[in-house]
């Protein structure tokens, strides 16, 4: 399996008025082709600045970072990855259909395949039938299933996800993460996922990433290996709760809930 | 329905009420006085109708308002220069044309402003200069400066227009095109979308609805200008015109019927720009 994404001695530190604040530190990540690695932390812990660093929205001031063996610039250009935002950041004058199509208009994709590609990502989504409604018509749900859809519709290598489900309730939560592991299983995309859900991590993860802040840095990696088939009751099993433990642990020893 | 006609209406009645006695506290002493003169005594029921049939009025009553627009709209022809419709039509030319030209120029400064720091720096304090110059003093130099080159008719008046009317269209528009929040502007930085794309996709239909809400403020200011344009060119044609030549012969009546041809003038305009607003932000599919 080739490296996907591979960082060395990674700092990042963000001069403001008082003074400077030291975001990442020394972090040294190797991510493998179909993994879904989740970036799990408090707070202030820089995992969302280091999936910035990775999408190019962010500039380190230390160490390397390889996204395909390419810097992170040249990585966006060729469309390496589709960014998910904590909302779902639909345009509210677009249609659905419309939203999934900015990315496609970007890079200069003829009208027929678009439309056809729009249609593929909605099926895959489970959002078929909903492209001339607007983003407001759609529960926060299924808004963010379509940006799900558009952040697919370029065809990228990798999904970066920031905390995507974040902002709705437990019940759609759910629901978004089984679809969520079926959309993995199908794709095989690698996916980077960061979140502060203990559970989240466990459930969808192949990888976690514990975290810890100030300054911004990986206290521990822990494997998780539940298998490809995570039905949703799997989080009372044994396994699943001996794993949770072991991230909380390490989220403990790292001076998370300090 | 009802709901909302009841209260305008309780509101016209209420600004009628107000007229008709502010009509016979300011004519009043006119009356008195003729009274004096006369050697007579007029009491004040006397006073009361007297007052609302002066000839040159301090305040003319709003039945003769109303009787003078009647006269100058209805019955009159309007290819006649007694007409107030046609006066309004020589006004309503450079108003029109100033709007569009002030609406284009505040555009322009503002993408101008938004993508350059150095014009950001260096345009808006002199768009800010520009509006505090009262425009009474600056409209007479716009017209002889222009008519020294040869300039006369329209244009002199619908550039005092476009003076007035980019301001607000350049700061709403500054506003609106920096309106997309971070999640956006970095989605399409994730895109590698360029400027152009980024101000075709993002920053133009974000700014849509300020654009719309100082078009609305711009045709307003755009009618003052093309008014206070008028006052200095003689005074010929045009609801400038009107105001001017009642002021110099103290036809009151004439000056209340054309300042409230321009308030209708101004309010059909700004609900006419509303309308056009509110029918494209349904089509770029805000909430109904």
């Amino acid at each position: 399996m080739t490296s996907v994404i591979k960082t060395e001695h990674l700092d990042l530190t963000f001069q403001t008025n008082d003074g400077p604040v030291h975001a990442l530190k020394g972090i040294d990540l190797d991510v493998r082709k179909g993994e879904f690695v989740s970036l799990i932390g408090p707070s202030g812990c820089g995992k969302t600045t280091l999936l910035r660093v990775i999408a190019d929205l962010e500039t380190p001031t230390g160490g390397t970072v390889a996204v395909n063996g390419m810097t992170p610039t040249q990585a966006r250009q060729n469309r390496a990855y589709g960014y998910v935002f904590q909302a779902a950041a639909l345009l509210p004058w677009r249609t659905i259909a419309g939203n999934i199509a900015v990315p496609l208009e970007v890079m200069g994709i003829d009208k027929a395949t678009q439309k056809a590609r729009i249609a593929e990502k909605l099926a895959l989504v489970d959002l078929t039938g909903f492209e001339k409604k607007f983003p407001w018509q759609l529960s926060g749900g299924m808004q963010q299933r379509a940006s799900i859809a558009r952040a697919l519709a370029c065809e990228p290598e990798m999904l970066l996800m920031d905390e995507p489900f974040g902002a709705l309730d437990e019940i759609v939560r759910d629901h978004l993460n089984e679809q969520l592991l079926k959309l993995w299983a199908k794709t095989q995309k690698t996916v980077m996922f960061v979140t502060h859900s203990i559970p989240e991590a466990v459930f969808l993860s192949t990888k976690i990433v514990v975290m810890s802040p100030r300054p911004g840095r990986i206290h521990e990696i822990i494997d998780c290996d539940l298998g490809p088939d995570r039905p949703l009751d799997i989080r009372e099993s044994a396994r699943f709760l001996e794993i949770a433990h072991r991230v909380r642990e390490g989220l403990k020893a790292g001076h998370a809930y300090d | 329905m009802t709901r909302s006609v009841i209260p305008v209406l309780t509101v016209i009645a209420a600004i009628i009420a107000i007229w008709y006695a502010a009509t016979i506290f300011l004519n009043a002493p006119f009356e008195r006085d003729q009274a004096e003169r006369a050697d007579t005594t007029i009491t004040f029921a006397e006073i009361i109708p007297k007052t609302m049939a002066q000839e040159r009025p301090v305040l003319p009553a709003p039945h003769q308002v109303a009787q003078e627009l009647w006269k100058t709209t209805v019955r009159t022809r309007i290819t006649s220069k007694r007409s107030l419709i046609w006066h309004a039509g020589i006004t309503l030319a450079p108003t029109l044309t100033g709007f569009v030209m002030g609406t284009l120029l505040g555009i322009l400064l503002a993408v101008g402003i938004v993508h350059s720091r150095v014009l950001d720096r260096s345009l808006m304090p002199w768009i800010i200069t520009s509006q505090t110059i009262p425009i009474l003093a600056i409209a007479p130099m716009i017209i002889v400066v222009l008519n020294a080159v040869g300039i006369q008719g329209l244009m002199p008046k619908a550039f005092i227009s476009t003076y007035l009317s980019f301001f607000p269209v350049a700061v709403g528009m500054v506003k609106g095109l920096r309106s997309p929040d971070v999640m956006h502007m970095d989605l399409m930085h994730t895109y590698s979308a360029s400027k152009s794309e980024t101000f075709w996709k993002l920053r133009w239909p974000s700014a849509v609805p300020y654009l719309f809400a100082s078009m609305k403020i711009a045709i307003a200011i755009s009618l003052v200008g093309a008014i206070v344009g008028e006052l200095p060119t003689g005074a010929v044609a045009g609801l400038g015109a009107r105001l001017l030549a009642g002021s110099y012969y103290g036809q009151t009546v004439q000056i209340w019927s054309a300042l409230i041809m321009a308030a209708i003038m101004a309010g059909l305009l700004v609900t006419f720009v509303g309308m056009i607003g509110n029918a494209v932000n349904k089509r770029m599919g805000v909430r109904a």
